[in-house]
């Protein structure tokens, strides 16, 4: 950079006033070299103050999030780090009790429990959920008239209250009049007592947020749509059947959605909570007793605060884990067109 | 071959027919249907039909005596369920569509230092599940004396804790070119009205798509309302239902009417903005709750 101005410069100041002598020419030279360096730092005091303004400006904009987040988030984070060490029974002030919080969860059957009964929930649950959502996408990709009612009525479900749905379904499970056994008594099927059956509890809740897949449906629908239809072209051309087409060509080029789905499908699934609460109590034999469920009844029916926020921070981590272990999975199976 | 099958795109099952396609179309709606339809059908028989096995599918007579018996229930205020859902719904929704497109204006148009970090910061909440926000906020607002008020299901959207629509309308405004708010660059009371007469009257899409998540979450929460207030009188629609339920027994038409009254607003608001909603979640994958 600075070879480059030197010797233009010199060339100059050559021509005009030290024709022969070279070193009067550095001298000068350098001289100029210093005003033009004085003028940049000038411009750079402008720009700093532009800056400045800059600065303030961009901190008043985001003040509010940044109240909201020290006060709403960071603070009462940094609370619950002090309180998963304490003894916190609300009424009286937390005294910190060390690892004590830590051993009684090591112990504690139900924490085991409710840790088995999320996982189960989650890993059938989420892989079923997808497979469904993928299924109504294709369904509603294809091209005929009037599919965008259809659009509308898969999406239904989905802006139904999710205490409405819990309790819809509380009254199509009920064993002795509900419409599930209904259906089933038309097969011939003998009827079941669903919810509150100890086998059956946690299969008719995945059947019961299975109805509710309208969002991951959407995303892969719009999925689908941005896949060109030159490569299925290209793949007929080459003899692909249809399910030829949907395995080497939909399959991978939605995989980047299957993946974002999976990912948010887990994260929410750990977090089930209402339809435990109000459907079935954790029973039948904690069948139900979800993570959530279980932290809730910690901190706001037994007030185990202290207890309840080191198991807040135990699922915070298992998910965190979780994330972090399907992204590094990701780069085995999902493909980026980018790439 | 090409000009054949240009007729059909996007092509998913390019070899079905069309009566086939209907055909699997409507078994997906029927399989979609069908519980909301019982919900219709339960809510309109007569008290005491419901526990018929097996069931009648379609109510004869059709009574609508139960939304009358919902909403009059003695002891539950239906009204003042849904009052107190009105105003949550719309306070919260207001802050928060105020609120995080200011502060998005601010990380999306101007380069202040420490931008990049403050907005991973931001990022980095949508991590936090929110059972681990539930109890230190909890605690928050036992100290600042807010249970059994309705400030914790209102203030803190005024303050942008909910970082996700902050990003979804950050991305937004970023799309939009920077010339017109550098065109008058000036002092702050000039981006104020840049934000607020160029940047917002333009945004419909992403407000729209926020503000409809944003009603959909707070109307149908239900652990927020259950842990923040006691009692009767501060209780929502959500909180509400659950009182249809009893040890003795569930008035099971009651409690689907209740469902559809709670439901209606906002089906109306899906809609209405169907648009928006449907784009929202092509934004952003998410489907607000």
């Amino acid at each position: 950079m600075e070879a480059e101005w030197r010797l233009p410069l010199g060339t100059v100041l050559h021509g005009r006033h030290f024709a022969k002598n070279s070193a009067p020419r550095r001298f000068e030279a350098t001289k100029i070299r210093n005003i033009l360096l004085r003028m940049a730092s000038i411009q750079s005091m402008l720009g700093s103050r532009t800056q400045l303004r800059r600065d303030i400006l961009g901190y008043m904009f985001i003040a509010p999030w940044l109240v909201g987040f020290i006060v709403f988030t960071a603070g009462p984070m940094i609370g619950l780090v002090y309180l998963a060490f304490t003894r916190y029974p609300v009424l009286s002030p937390p005294t910190f009790n060390g690892l004590d919080n830590l051993e009684r969860m090591v112990g504690d059957r139900f924490f085991t429990i409710s840790l088995w009964n999320t996982a189960y929930f989650t890993f059938l649950g989420v892989p079923a959920q997808v497979v469904w959502a993928l299924m109504l996408a294709l369904l509603l990709n294809m091209r005929v008239h009037g599919v965008n009612v259809f659009r509308t009525l898969y999406y239904l479900p989905t802006i139904i209250p999710g205490v409405a749905s819990v309790f819809l379904w509380m009254y199509i499970f009920n064993p002795d009049y509900g419409l599930a056994n209904y259906i089933l008594s038309l097969f011939g099927i003998p009827g079941q007592a669903w919810l509150w059956d100890p086998e059956l509890s946690k299969p008719s809740l995945i059947i019961m947020e299975l109805w509710r897949v309208g969002t991951m449906m959407v995303v892969f629908l719009a999925g689908l749509q941005g896949v060109p239809s030159s490569l299925y072209d290209a793949a007929a051309i080459d003899g692909a059947g249809m399910f030829a087409q949907f395995r080497h060509v939909t399959v991978p080029m939605i995989t980047p959605l299957i993946f974002f789905n999976l990912v948010v499908g887990i994260i929410s699934s750990f977090q089930i909570f209402t339809a435990a609460y109000i459907a079935t109590q954790g029973g039948p034999v904690h069948t139900t007793l979800f993570y959530v469920l279980f932290v809730y009844r910690h901190a706001f029916e037994n007030l185990r605060m202290g207890y309840a926020s080191l198991l807040a921070w135990v699922l915070f981590f298992i998910i965190l884990v979780f994330t972090i272990v399907q992204f590094r999975m990701a780069r085995l199976w999902v493909f980026y067109e980018v790439e | 071959m090409g000009v054949l099958r240009s007729g059909m795109k996007p092509i998913s099952f390019p070899f079905v027919s069309n009566a086939i396609r209907y055909a699997l179309l409507i078994l997906g709606g029927v399989i979609c249907f069908i519980p909301l339809g019982w919900m219709v059908s339960t809510s309109l028989k007569m008290p005491g039909t419901e526990f018929i096995f097996p069931p009648e599918l379609i109510p004869r007579p059709v009574v609508w005596s139960n939304y009358i018996d919902a909403v009059t229930r003695p002891g539950h205020p239906f009204f003042l369920y849904t009052r107190n859902s009105v105003v949550i719904t719309l306070a919260a929704t207001l802050g928060t569509v105020l609120t995080s497109s200011f502060v998005a204006f601010g990380f999306a148009r101007i380069r202040f230092r420490g931008r990049d970090f403050w907005f991973i910061v931001l990022l980095s909440t949508l991590m936090l599940p929110d059972v681990v926000r539930l109890i230190p906020s909890f605690i928050l607002f036992k100290l600042l004396g807010w249970i059994d008020t309705l400030l914790p299901l209102i203030v803190p959207f005024w303050f942008g804790v909910n970082a996700f629509y902050v990003f979804l309308i950050r991305q937004y405004f970023r799309t939009i070119p920077l010339e017109l708010d550098e065109a008058a660059l000036m002092d702050g009371a000039a981006y104020v009205r840049i934000y607020w007469q160029v940047i917002l009257p333009i945004s419909g899409p992403v407000l729209g798509a926020v503000t409809i998540f944003s009603v959909l979450s707070h109307w149908n929460d239900f652990l927020g309302p259950l842990i923040y207030t006691n009692s009767v009188d501060l209780r929502t629609l959500a909180l509400g239902l659950r009182f249809f339920m009893s040890r003795t027994g569930t008035d099971w038409n009651q409690l689907m009417a209740a469902s559809i009254l709670m439901l209606a607003p906002i089906l109306a608001l899906f809609f209405s903005m169907q648009r928006y909603f449907i784009r929202g979640i092509h934004m952003t994958g998410f489907g607000g709750r």
